[in-house]
């Protein structure tokens, strides 16, 4: 009996685990996103209140805000991250020694929890006594003041973000350019190709897959940026830093607006979707050619 | 391949001086926490380093950084515990025993899309939810949370890691007269003990450093590490120095771990993207 179910016994847990904490929300979520959620003796009050949150939606200029401000974000990062990773990956590859040491090292920032980097961040960033401020006051003579200044705190949080994750980018590169056939690399060196050439038409072709990966699996984290915005600006000055998770969070939980949050929540999800199904159809496409 | 010698020393000198800038915050906020509030405000250098900030973190009258550390790691261990016991299981399912295409596209497909959203947009609901059922502001109920938000990512390493275990093997097994159950048990699971390790560390280390879902369902007394260190930033007066001890401490797991299943953490980080 136990055998012969066993296909069945070994995924149920996990199935219904999903459905109770993923499906049903996400169900609530589109229940809840068409109504008003109040808080009473007796529990929780909601009454019917979709257009109404379809409505504030359409005029909520902070949300499309905080779209614009994660799209920044998103590119920014993503692209400065695959950038250096890509340069630090090449020249470590060259590296015969003291590989591993890097790798170790590099994993760091990955592992670390996000609020402690949140935190050190802040520190450094402290105008009166943060490291940065104090050396741009020593080269240039202006005590600066990245987060609190409207015009550079979205680079101040893409800044962090990049110190971040350019080592997940290099770690993922290293091992994709390690996975690349030496012969190849061989073949096109006794052909006399020097290492631009090698580069540009070997190298970057045959690394693409991981590439394209590695962006895909960093924009998504870079769009699902919390922690780090939450403790270096709580979203401010002003709107300048308003991420989506960030606003969200707010109406959510600092508002207790429970129902035009969820609202939030469906188009921000839907927004993930499409980015996927964009993504994988991009990726069937360049199959079939 | 040959390199050149002065090719060679630009790519030490790019490595070089990106490690620095990676350690160098690292560096930095230790010198904090090391200080007195009053150095630290003057942007003291030298300094005589004193231990004050993580006495005060750890052993502090009003300080219940050991209590909130206590709940990191009860919920950081069950957590890592059950998803591992729910998800090993699922992914063998999954990539050994004949599912339709169509259920383990949908389930597949499912938790990839919920891995990818922002987990607040769910931590909505499961308030709601919890408020209900009784399980907000419980530790249970953000381990519940934290297993399912380590599902996808172990089903997806556990899949990879029994794929990669040749089926003859258990062929043999079944045929000589043992159990399919006794089968997983004795020969696939340890075959596929270093995906199990790499998914239990990567659980743990996210489980430590999660604060969305953390920071709305729970409050004062079940409060994790990275809810405590948010909170000191809240306060009137911020005590620089001791928050910058508490986020050193904080980084303490995750360094033992990196030390000792490296090899593990970086299998389990770079698999799914170079396959």
């Amino acid at each position: 009996m136990f055998d012969r179910h066993f296909r069945l016994i070994t995924i149920a847990p996990a199935a219904l685990l999903i459905l109770s904490l993923t499906v049903v929300p996400a169900i609530e979520l589109v229940r809840m996103a068409g109504a008003k959620i109040a808080f009473t003796n007796d529990g929780v009050e909601r009454t019917a209140a979709l257009a109404e949150n379809i409505g504030r939606l359409a005029n909520d200029w902070i949300y499309w805000r905080a779209l614009l401000n994660t799209l920044a974000f998103v590119i920014t990062s993503t692209l400065a991250e695959l950038v250096l990773g890509l340069v630090l990956a090449l020249a470590a590859q060259r590296m015969t020694r003291a590989k591993g040491m890097v790798r170790t090292l590099m994993l760091m920032p990955i592992l670390i929890p996000p609020v402690a980097i949140g935190n050190m961040w802040r520190l450094m960033y402290n105008p009166e006594f943060g490291i940065i401020a104090h050396l741009v006051d020593q080269v240039a003579g202006v005590r600066l003041d990245m987060l609190g200044s409207t015009s550079t705190a979205l680079l101040a949080v893409i800044i962090v973000d990049v110190w971040h994750w350019t080592p997940f980018m290099f770690l993922i590169l290293l091992a994709g350019l390690e996975g690349l056939p030496e012969e190849v690399m061989q073949a096109s060196h006794l052909d006399g190709a020097n290492s631009l050439q090698r580069l540009r038409f070997i190298v970057l072709p045959m690394l693409w897959p991981a590439i394209a990966v590695a962006f895909v699996f960093r924009s998504i984290g870079a769009f699902k940026v919390f922690d780090q915005i939450y403790l270096l600006t709580s979203g401010g000055p002003g709107v300048s830093t308003e991420v989506l998770s960030l606003y969200v969070f707010k109406v959510f939980f600092q508002n207790n607006e429970l129902g035009y949050g969820a609202l939030l929540s469906l188009v921000t999800i839907a927004i993930v979707c499409s980015y996927l199904a964009v993504f994988r159809i991009a990726q069937r496409t360049k199959g079939a050619l | 391949m040959v390199t050149s010698p002065s090719r060679a020393w630009l790519a030490f000198a790019v490595v070089g001086l990106s490690l620095l800038s990676i350690l160098a915050p690292f560096i930095w906020i230790v010198g904090v926490s090391l200080k007195f509030q009053i150095d630290i405000l003057t942007g003291a250098f030298p300094f005589e380093p004193v231990a004050v900030n993580f006495g005060r973190v750890l052993f502090g009258k009003s300080s219940d950084f050991i209590v909130y550390a206590g709940n990191s790691l009860i919920v950081g261990l069950s957590s890592t515990a059950l998803v591992l016991l729910i998800g090993a299981p699922a992914a063998y399912s999954l990539a050994w025993r004949r599912w339709s295409k169509l259920f383990s596209a949908l389930f597949l497909g499912w938790t990839l899309v919920f891995h990818m959203i922002p987990p607040i947009t769910l931590v909505g609901p499961w308030y709601l939810l919890f408020r209900e059922i009784g399980l907000y502001n419980t530790l249970t109920g953000l381990v519940l949370t934290h297993v399912v938000i380590n599902l996808p990512l172990t089903i997806w390493l556990m899949m990879s890691a029994f794929e990669n275990i040749p089926r003859e093997l258990e062929e043999a097994a079944v045929v000589d007269g043992c159990r399919r159950s006794t089968a997983f048990f004795v020969i696939l699971l340890p075959l596929a003990l270093p995906g199990l390790i790499a998914a239990g560390l990567l659980s743990f280390l996210f489980s430590w450093s999660e604060f969305s879902i953390a920071l709305n369902l729970t409050t004062k007394e079940t409060y994790t590490i990275p809810v405590a260190i948010a909170s000191y930033a809240g306060e009137n007066e911020i005590l620089h120095g001791q928050m910058a001890a508490a986020s050193v401490l904080s980084t303490i797991p995750a360094l033992i771990l990196m030390f000792f299943g490296q090899r593990f953490i970086l299998g389990g980080l770079t698999a799914g993207a170079v396959k």
